[in-house]
């Protein structure tokens, strides 16, 4: 839709431009702000599928922390959350909420919240979770224009500012609800990148000054400012090496990364590791290799010498380079320095994880990305995609270069993961951008400049080379302008496909809150599973304020943000024995797990079953990870004994282990009577197809408190020892 | 309201006695006892037992074992405080009484006095299985020990035993100097339970067996490992008392003389009585038990409870612990309880001291860790009943303000700081004003 919109306005631009000469300068930055106006509030509305087919709530795992969190910093003020000890979750270890996440976020959020309030709106702080991410998606859109128009034009821009409203890629984790650190980190990002390159192109000190705070946004609100920090020495290095270093570079680099390391450091949960960790040395030693150049630029120029200046710079360089060296060994060896994080090991190379941790390769959104899913996300801009890069390379500059490299480097990591494709989706966006737009401009020029010969206006001084070239087209091809027509038909058919595509993909994919469950039933007609809210009510209002409960980690967030209790672990994976620990329990026979559960003060169990309804991603999927995980720590717990010939089953060929462990019966407590299907035996487990081969389960030391109405979540409750053995 | 008050007082007045006449909290000792007998003539053979029990105030309500009228509980309530069942070869008993009815008397925390004897029915069988206690399989099996009998016996059935657990809160603070007699039935412990021990044991010649036939096979039980008579305290505290003989409460046996063979000693009276008696003041909680008020924390100078410790305070614990004498509470005087500051595993142990007026108390710091901690108290004395108290105490590490603002490590690095910033000050002002 936007993309549609923003073509043909332009289009119109040119039209329009004919009739009133006088007015074009007007004309024009009236189109542009109603066409970016326009982009804006689409922005803005195609996020709000969610809110109008369920209702304003929040989405997902993560979310439900962020909005905790949340609600904590608008009760108790900054200070209380800055040093908030949270003993409602990892029990017995608890977690210091303030020092441990990127608090970005929570503090924009409460600022809106905060200003509406003076303003005199009371709304929830809830709508304002909800709503962040869309409003801060509009906001980005704002920045994909200036950006475009700093590497290409205003063209470029508008398209970038209209591919990225509706671009899936983006919309996946943007939605109205998905109230998750990527929501405004994706804004900072690119608004640090936007700036960044305008430092580097005009060499100015403020807005190098302003990349520094962009940067400093970036840092408080998501983990993923390691990537600016690499990519845009990165960036500066191929300046160096192309031989395109200049002062400019030289303010904008220094000042960004000096201050904003600063600024950085005043994040608790990064402190010092701009400057102790192994991730964050490339900035530092680019930093200063930038002085090294620097200062041999003025030896040089001091010198007049060629040859002494050659020894000079020989001397230099492998002193440099040796210093260097030793320091980032004696660093690194001396602990100093820590080494790369297993993340960043795994984005490096995408087989590391799955060897070595399990926990990292055990979360679906860390896998590889499949094809099908890049065509999901990009559509036709994954064909654009190089055509920009084309168009880039052919008229190099330094902010040409930049986004190049943002555009393969953020490719490459989105291969690696699939929820980096998120990060990939700017760079995607504007360079298909200049991909529309200068095809658009060069084929409407050729419309032009048949009807006039002359060719004087519209220029915004790029045309003039290009023109040119298509003059001499002209003479050659007689049948151009049809072609031109039919091309230029072309383009906006595709646009448009990319418009209905995008519209369908959101309404279709990334619009499930995913706490609320929608299935089409037999007729057609959607059917709402509310389960999970249900089980997390049911906690809250019938279980002892201090009462423990142990789940897998997915849905520690959730039932301490809902339920309101206590959990063992969440969805802070920070303590890998503490996740492996309760992975062990679940994998142990139900007297093992029982003192397991005993040492850690449990009181309920809650496990996630589809197999009445047919959800795929509850416990027992999930189950191989807790035995991956369990057995990484404690080797008692062998992933073979779950294990029939390599294969995961759950009927009766099932193995003994598996058929008798505590995740087994407790998911299949009592399923073995149940009638799930007709025509099919009793104990049929829809989610794997097959009837379950243990229908006998008596549990012991456990009983079964809450099963909700479709059996997705069940609670059990830890008895306490027998009164008399 | 003044009505509503006033009527709440009324009827508080009326049940006051009713009350204080159950089993509470306030009053451990049991009240309304329950004897289920197989005969009513056990009533006059076993009457010392009896009379001493009435003697100390308990209300005795003796029932036929299979009177069609037994029920333990009424509308929800229970209808007794202790039980004693002397009706070891009932099959079934009347009533809505099994064996499940009397495990779920235990379980409530009540008490329960079971005697078993030769020929002991599957019933009495099954109720001492479920306290942790199996009775020999041989229905006919009888403890026999050929070292350890009164001069007086023939068959060496009647057996002298004086192997008693060393307990002065189970058997009372004098001596117990002469045997006691026993007749009945062996058993043996569930080895897996911990709750249940031996209180009278055989000596290491003892077995069980059929005296009336020729022993074809070794017998099962053997020795020591013979109990002849055990108590169980349950985690709830309930207490259970379980006798392979009835003749031991007998007045026969009571008032009979003994001399144990191979014993220079002769004594006018066997233990028995005295034996019986003391059990029967720990089985019904006339002796042995404590009661802790509640876990009191609160930081040295301060009075209230803090919410939240913070990592390296120092704090005060205090804990009062009171014991039954039997009429009333009174102070807990012992130097072995002990608190440990507990997450996952036991930061600190302190042994607790004692003013000797029930309270006692500690002070520590809280160790260097941050984490949901708690407080526990698990005193498991034998005899006495279990006190397992704890409470949950979240530990913060220190605010951002609440670190030293200086540190005199870092002056060369203050000082570092400001002369930079000097030194940049002068080069800026002579590089744009020098000339």
């Amino acid at each position: 839709m936007g993309a549609k919109k923003a073509s043909p306005d332009l289009l119109n631009s040119s039209f329009s431009f004919k009739s009133l000469k006088l007015k074009t300068k007007q004309q024009e930055l009236l189109l542009r702000v109603s066409i970016l106006g326009l982009v804006y509030v689409l922005a803005f509305i195609a996020r709000l599928f969610s809110v109008l087919r369920y209702e304003s709530m929040i989405h997902e795992f993560d979310p439900y922390f962020n909005y905790r969190t949340t609600l904590f910093l608008t009760e108790k003020g900054f200070y209380e959350f800055w040093n908030w000890f949270d003993s409602e979750s990892w029990y017995p270890l608890g977690r210091i909420i303030g020092g441990t996440l990127y608090p970005g976020l929570m503090v924009t959020a409460a600022l809106i919240y905060w200003t509406l309030r003076f303003l005199r709106f009371f709304v929830h702080i809830r709508e304002v979770c909800v709503l962040t991410a869309p409003f801060f998606a509009s906001n980005t859109t704002i920045v994909a224009y200036f950006f475009g128009k700093e590497i290409w034009d205003t063209g470029a821009g508008l398209v970038a500012a209209a591919l990225i409203a509706i671009c899936p890629g983006y919309i996946s984790r943007s939605v109205a609800g998905s109230y998750d650190n990527e929501a405004v980190a994706i804004f900072a990002l690119l608004l640090t990148f936007y700036l960044f390159v305008k430092a580097v192109k005009t060499g100015s000190l403020s807005w190098a000054l302003g990349s520094a705070f962009g940067y400093f946004y970036m840092v408080s609100a998501w983990g993923g400012y390691v990537f600016i920090i690499n990519l845009v020495p990165l960036y500066v290095l191929v300046l160096l090496i192309t031989g395109r270093y200049s002062m400019r570079l030289y303010v904008a680099y220094n000042c960004m990364y000096i201050l904003g390391m600063l600024l950085a450091m005043q994040i608790r949960f990064v402190g010092f590791q701009h400057v102790q960790s192994g991730e964050h040395m490339g900035a530092m030693g680019v930093f200063l290799l930038m002085q090294v150049f620097y200062f041999l630029d003025w030896v040089k120029y001091q010198l007049n010498d060629t040859k002494l200046f050659q020894t000079f710079l020989r001397i230099t360089v492998t002193s440099a380079i040796l210093v260097g060296g030793i320091a980032l060994g004696v660093g690194t060896a001396s602990g100093y320095i820590s080494p790369w994080t297993g993340r960043f090991y795994s984005l490096l190379d995408p087989t590391y994880a799955k060897d070595h941790i399990p926990i990292i390769a055990s979360v679906s959104e860390h896998q590889p990305t499949a094809w099908s899913s890049f065509m999901f996300d990009y559509h036709i801009l994954l064909f654009l995609f190089p055509a920009g890069l084309y168009f880039c390379f052919k008229r190099l500059s330094d902010a040409t270069i930049f986004i190049v490299m943002y555009g393969l480097t953020s490719l490459y990591f989105a291969g690696v993961m699939v929820r980096l494709i998120l990060v990939a989706t700017p760079a995607v966006c504007l360079i298909s951008a200049i991909a529309v737009s200068a095809t658009v401009k060069n084929l409407t020029s050729l419309l032009r400049t048949k009807q006039k010969v002359p060719q004087t206006g519209s220029t915004k001084g790029v045309g003039s080379s290009k023109s040119s070239s298509k003059v001499t087209l002209d003479q050659s091809q007689p049948f151009q302008k049809n072609g031109a027509i039919a091309l230029l038909v072309g383009v906006f058919y595709l646009l448009s496909r990319y418009a209905i595509h995008c519209t369908w993909v959101t309404s279709e994919a990334y619009s499930s809150p995913s706490i609320v469950l929608a299935a089409r039933g037999a007729h057609g007609n959607r059917i709402i599973f509310d389960d999970y809210r249900e089980a997390y009510y049911w906690l809250r209002q019938n279980t002892p304020t201090d009462a423990k409960v142990m789940s897998w980690w997915d849905y520690g967030y959730q039932i301490t943000a809902m339920g309101n209790r206590t959990v063992i672990v969440d969805n802070n994976t920070w303590n890998n024995t503490h996740i492996a620990t309760v992975g062990r329990a679940m994998s142990s026979y139900e007297d093992e797990a029982y003192d397991i559960m005993r040492s850690l003060d449990v009181n309920y169990v809650l496990v996630v079953f589809g197999g009445v309804t047919g959800y795929s991603s509850d416990d027992i999927n999930k189950f191989l990870w807790m035995v991956r995980i369990g057995g990484g720590v404690y080797p008692v717990i062998k992933e073979p004994d779950y294990l029939v010939n390599g294969e995961f089953r759950v009927d009766k060929g099932a193995s003994p282990k598996m058929l008798n462990c505590l995740m087994y019966k407790l998911c299949y407590y009592r399923f073995g009577e149940l009638v799930t299907e007709y025509g099919k035996p009793t104990g049929y487990d829809r989610a794997r197809g097959v009837e379950i081969g243990n229908k006998d389960i008596k549990l012991e030391h456990l009983e079964e408190a809450y099963t909700t109405s479709n059996w997705i979540v069940r609670i059990y409750r830890v008895k306490p020892p027998t009164n008399r053995l | 309201m003044m009505n509503l008050s006033r009527s709440v007082a009324l009827i508080s007045l009326f049940l006051l006695p009713l009350l204080s006449f159950s089993f509470s909290v306030d009053n451990p000792t049991d009240q309304r006892v329950l004897v289920l007998l197989d005969d009513l003539s056990l009533k006059s053979s076993h009457s010392i037992f009896f009379g001493s029990l009435k003697s100390r105030g308990f209300d005795l309500d003796f029932k036929l074992a299979d009177d069609s009228k037994l029920a333990l509980q009424r509308y929800g309530q229970f209808l007794y405080d202790g039980l004693i069942i002397f009706a070891p070869s009932t099959e079934r008993f009347g009533g809505s009484l099994d064996s499940k009815s009397i495990a779920d008397f235990v379980d409530s925390g009540r008490d329960l006095i079971l005697s078993a004897d030769t020929s002991a029915s599957d019933l009495i069988r099954g109720i001492a299985l479920e306290c942790g206690v199996d009775f020999d399989e041989d229905s006919s099996a009888m403890v026999i020990d050929h070292s350890s009998f009164p001069l007086s016996d023939g068959d060496h059935t009647l057996i002298a035993a004086d192997d008693l657990v060393k307990s002065d809160v189970i058997l009372g603070k004098s001596k117990i100097e002469a045997p006691v007699l026993f007749r009945g039935v062996a058993h043996s412990l569930n080895p897996t339970n911990n709750l249940v021990l031996k209180v009278l044991s055989a000596s290491p010649s003892a077995y069980s067996a059929n005296p009336s036939s020729k022993l074809s096979s070794p017998p099962q039980l053997t020795g020591s490992a013979i109990s002849l008579v055990s108590v169980m305290q349950a985690r709830n505290n309930a207490r259970v008392v379980i006798s392979g003989s009835l003749q031991l409460f007998s007045d026969r046996l009571f008032r009979s003389a003994v001399q144990k063979a191979g014993s220079p000693n002769k004594y006018e009276k066997s233990g028995n009585e005295q034996f019986a008696t003391e059990l029967s003041k720990w089985v019904f909680h006339e002796r042995g038990h404590l009661k802790a008020g509640s876990l009191v924390h609160h930081r040295v100078g301060e009075t209230d409870e803090p919410a939240i410790y913070r990592i390296k305070d120092d704090l005060e614990f205090s804990v009062e612990i009171l014991e039954w004498s039997g009429r009333s509470w009174e102070p807990y005087v012992a130097d072995d309880v002990q608190v440990q500051f507990y997450m996952m595993s036991p930061y600190v142990l302190k042994t607790l001291s004692t003013d000797k007026k029930g309270m006692f108390h500690t002070s520590f710091k809280v160790p260097d860790v941050y984490g949901v901690f708690q407080f526990k108290v698990e005193y498991e004395k034998l005899g006495y009943t279990t006190l397992s108290l704890s409470k949950q105490i979240p530990v913060r590490p220190y605010r951002h303000n609440e670190y030293e603002r200086f540190i005199p490590t870092a002056y060369p690095y203050y000082g570092a700081c400001f002369t930079t910033m000097a030194g940049f000050f002068v080069f800026s002002f002579v590089y744009l004003y020098h000339k």
